[in-house]
This record gives C-alpha cells, structure tokens and sequence, in this order.
C-alpha cells in the first residue's frame, strides 16, 4: 500500500509543481486532441447535415455503419493510417509518421463516425414544428442549415464533448502512430502507459489526475452551457 | 387573391384531397373546418409550399406558386404560417421573433421598433428577454404569431392554432385575429376542426370532408343551410330525419319518417329521398295538456334521456323518431320533466332545412 501513497504524495508534488515534462505533455495532448476534434466537428457537422437533410438510397444502411464504427478500437484506426502513411504507404510521402501531426489524423478518423452519427441525432431531435417553422419562414438552403444548428447547438456540442473525451483518452492509436516519443508526441495516455511499465507510479498518478481534471472540467462546463 | 383550383393529393394509396377549389379573396377571413383527417393541413402546407399537390394548382396574385421553382423562397416570403404547435426556438422571445426578419436581412434598428410594435399587439411588452421555451403555450403561439405578423405577409396561414391551448389562451389568439384583420387588413387562412371557432372568426368557411370543399358559404349559410347531410350532421346539427315527401301544399311538403310526418318548406318535389334537419334549440318542448299550438309539426313522445349540456339539459324525446331537445334545468323542474315522461314537441315548418338525400 505504501508505493499508492508515496506515488500520490509524488504526484500531488509533480502537478503543484507545475512539473515541465508533464506541462509539456499536457499541452501536447490538449493541442492533438483539441486539433482533432475540431477537424472532426468541421467534417462532421455538414457530412451529418447531410444525411438527415437529404433523401437518397441506402440511408439507413449508411446511419447503421456510422452507427457500428462508434465503437471502433482504437488500435485498429492507428493501424489503418500507420499503413497509409508509413514510408510504403499511399501517403507515405508526407513524412508524417511519428508526429503529432499523424496522431490528429488518426484521432479525427477515430471520432468522426461517433460525431457524425451523434450530429444526425441531435438534428433529428430538432422539433419538426421548428422546422416546418424554418422552412415556413423563407429560408434558403444555408439559413435553414445554420438555423437547425443553431436550434440543436447544446446536443452537437455535447457530441463534440464526446468527441473530445473519446480523443484525449484513446491510448491505441496514439501510440501506434506516434510512437510515445519523449518531447515530440508523447501524451497523457501513453505517458501513462510507458511509466506504469517502468514503475514510475508518480508520475502516472499525477498524469491519471490530471486526466481526470481535464474530463471533469470539460463535463462541467458542457452542463453550465446546457443550464443556460 | 388566393385561387385553389382542381387541387389534389394523396399520401402513398390514401388520397386526402380530391378535387378542392376555392376563392380567397384579399382581405378576408376564411376559415377551413373539417373533421381530423380531412386535409385541412396538407392544403394550408400546399399553399405554403411546404407540400407539393399532385394535380390541380395554387395561384397567389397571379401566380402558379408551385411552377415557379426558382422562386420558392420569394414565394415562401409572401406568406406566413403559424402552426398547430406553439414553435419556440431555444432563444429569448427578442431573437424567437426576429428570425424570419434576419432571413431578409432587415437592419436591426428596424427589426427592434417593429418587435417593439408586435410585442404591444400580442400583449407581451416587455418579455423580450425571456427565454421563449418558458412561456406558457398560448403566449408561445402569440409569439409564433408575432413572428409571423413583423415579416408582413401578404397571407397569414393558420393551422388549427389554438388546438393546443386552453379555452383563456384561445380567446386571446381568437381576438388577436380579429384584431389583425380588423386593424391591418390582413388576409387570414386558419383550419379548425372546432366549428364554432369558424363561426366566431371567418368571413367565409370552407367545409372540407372526403377531400372535396362540400360547402363554402358565410358561416351562417354553412350553419343555418347546410349544403348536405354530412355536413349538416358535422355543423352539429343533431335531428336529422331521413324520409321521403309524400305531399306538397303551398310550399310546404310533408315528409314521411318512421311512421311520423314532419311538414317543412321546401321547394322539392314529391317523391323527394330528403334528410330534415332541425336544430335543438328549434323545438319547444309542452306538457301534453291540451294548450294550443301554432307551430305547423306537433309530435307526442317520451323522454328517454336526459343528459346535462353545459347550462342547459338535452333530452331525448322518442316520437318514432328520437328527438334531441335543449331546455333550461330550471325549466325542466318546473315542468317536472324526467326520463319516462310523457311531452308533446313543437317546431315550425320554417325551422327545418331540408336536403336531398343522395345515398337513400
């Protein structure tokens, strides 16, 4: 019991501390993960727009695929772009292997099904009468678009919340395609993971809590915007 | 003007609307009733544009609005719909009425004096920043209205608005009709399945049943005359006879029915099939004691029912022909009527409306 407590006086001492090798971890992974989830908003807000808006063949399989890749692992999303954009690969010229570069495309591919399909859901929780009452209004294609989005922003930002929680905490991928190195792309997760495995408990303790911090800081703030 | 000609849709096998045409003209209330289901929305969505009918076609001022795809939007803009759910956006009331007005890029200084003048009109002065979702239901549909009334539609459509709202919360929204109407002009369409809404709003009513307008007339035309027997049984007119006539004298025909024979004026012939429509509060109701009477139809019979009708008592006298009759409670006591007892009914030749019967 004695290395719990000596790992969380360690880890209270590393955070208050502002410690800079876990500054600097944190930034990186609040950078890669928040540049993800962005990317995946941008992409995930028309594409989902798209299919509730529009009639076309094969809807319904397509709303179930998106729906199935929700619970993709992580490790086989930093497969796939590991063999896209290692050396051989399609993309292998970009040089983006080991980068945090890398690592924000893998989570963006990570989190975009689960965003796309929780934006159908939230524009489908938009009140038809609201709709009808867009519509009825003289909208063009874009007021209409802008405005069901504006109706439903607290469900798409709990989506992108989702989104982010899923990014920041996916250990799988990051350590596929990033490769855990010291100073260039090691995160929370695979610092976590790393240290573990050498016994550096401290040190993960200290990244766990502010792991943590990040996700209960993140869910309050989602509930205080959702209260207003 | 609003010309509804040879209109028609269906919904996969069901057709809803047959073949429906009418005349709306500018400035008028007309009001659709129907009962649910007969396509009182989907008309008011095809003039919005928000349905496509299959055949037939709209035309607003002069123009064919499902033509003109180009112009939809334009179109859409020249008219404006509150519907049967009070709609409210997840904004204050300010930005809940402001919307359509943003669409049209109004400036904003114009956008905050014309808000300020429909808020004064609904009676919401001052609840500008209040979340609109916290408002009761009949002030959500006054702001539903507001919001309609700032982008100064040629049109107002009105579907079935107070379907949701208590009998305080309709008055206010009836009034407000009336009032934007009276005051502005303003050419309203509003479809109720309450009727007598329709009779306390409209110039003119429509009354749209197995997907044709079966009549449109003043309400009191559509009241008083109705055109048919559904029409006349949807108008809650509750003695309607069906029988033949077997006499004509001077106008007045007699119709024989289960054994009684009802005198009416009518100019159809003998031999007649006729449905006699008679209101409730068209019959009087004796105590048979020999008194005289002049009404021209005088029927013995039993009550067999005595049912509370708001302030009044509805009986039903069964003379061969059961007859629903309306009288005070206060009456009722004096007279010392109860179910079983023996009363004699009277009403004048003048009071019953007949139609032909097409289905006998």
């Amino acid at each position: 019991m004695g290395y719990i407590i000596d790992g969380l006086m360690e880890a209270i001492h590393l955070i208050v501390s502002l410690d800079p090798d876990v500054m600097e971890i944190t930034v990186l992974s609040l950078v890669v993960s928040l540049t993800a989830t962005c990317t995946a908003t941008a992409i995930a807000l028309p594409t989902g727009a798209a299919v509730k808006f529009t009639d076309f063949r094969g809807k319904k399989v397509l709303i179930n695929l998106i729906q199935t890749l929700y619970s993709l692992p992580t490790v086989i999303v930093g497969l796939l772009v590991f063999l896209l954009i290692t050396r051989h690969g399609p993309l292998g010229f970009s040089g983006i292997l080991f980068t945090p570069q890398a690592m924000i495309l893998a989570q963006t591919i990570l989190i975009l099904p689960i965003m796309i399909g929780l934006t159908i859901s939230a524009l489908s929780g938009v009140d038809e009468t609201i709709t009808d009452t867009i519509v009825s209004l003289g909208a063009t294609r874009l007021q209409f678009l802008t405005s069901i989005v504006r109706e439903a922003r607290f469900a798409i930002f709990a989506a992108v919340v989702v989104g982010f929680g899923r990014a920041i905490s996916e250990v799988g991928a990051a350590i596929l395609i990033g490769g855990n190195i010291a100073h260039r792309t090691r995160v929370l997760t695979t610092a976590i993971s790393l240290n573990t495995s050498q016994w550096e408990i401290g040190t993960s303790i200290a990244l766990g809590i502010i792991l943590l911090v990040i996700a209960l800081v993140v869910n309050t703030g989602v509930t205080l915007f959702q209260q207003r | 003007m609003i010309e509804i000609e040879h209109v028609s849709k269906s919904f996969g096998k069901k057709s809803v609307l047959k073949d429906v045409n009418t005349t709306i003209q500018d400035g008028e209330i007309f009001a659709i009733i129907g009962p649910s289901g007969s396509g009182k929305s989907t008309l008011l969505r095809m003039i919005n544009l928000l349905e496509t009918p299959d055949g037939g076609r709209i035309v607003v001022d002069g123009t064919d609005i499902h033509a003109e795809r180009r112009r939809t939007t334009e179109i859409r803009r020249m008219m404006a719909m509150v519907f049967q759910k009070p709609a409210a956006f997840n904004e204050n009331v300010y930005d809940n009425i402001a919307i359509g007005l943003r669409m049209r890029h109004v400036p904003e200084t114009e956008i905050k004096k014309k808000i300020a003048d429909a808020l004064e009109v609904i009676g919401l002065s001052g609840y500008e920043k209040q979340r609109a979702k916290t408002l009761s239901g009949g002030e959500m549909q006054r702001v539903a209205l507001a919001r309609a009334l700032v982008t100064d539609p040629a049109v107002l459509l009105m579907d079935e608005p107070t379907a949701n709202l208590d009998p305080v919360a309709t008055e206010a929204i009836e009034e407000l009709v009336l009032r934007i109407n009276r005051e502005f002009g303003q050419t309203v369409v509003i479809s109720t399945h309450d009727m007598l809404q329709g009779q306390r709003l409209a110039h003119r009513i429509g009354v749209l049943m197995d997907g044709v307008f079966s009549q449109v007339g003043t309400p009191r035309e559509v009241f008083a005359l109705p055109k048919n027997k559904d029409v006349a049984r949807f108008v809650g007119i509750e003695n309607i006879v069906s029988g033949g006539i077997v006499r004509t004298s001077e106008g007045v025909a007699e119709i024989e029915s289960g054994g009684a024979i009802i005198r009416a004026v009518t100019p159809l012939a003998v031999g007649t099939n006729v449905c006699a429509c008679i209101k409730p509060e068209d019959i009087t109701l004796h105590l048979v004691d020999g008194s005289q009477i002049s009404a021209r139809n005088v029927l013995d019979g039993k009550v067999a029912r005595m049912t509370a009708f708001g302030p009044l008592t509805r009986l039903v006298v069964e003379c061969g022909i059961p007859f629903s009759v309306l009288i005070t409670w206060k009456s009722a006591e004096e007279m010392g009527i109860a179910e079983g007892s023996q009363v004699r009914i009277s009403f004048k030749a003048s009071a019953v409306h007949v139609v032909e019967d097409n289905e006998a």
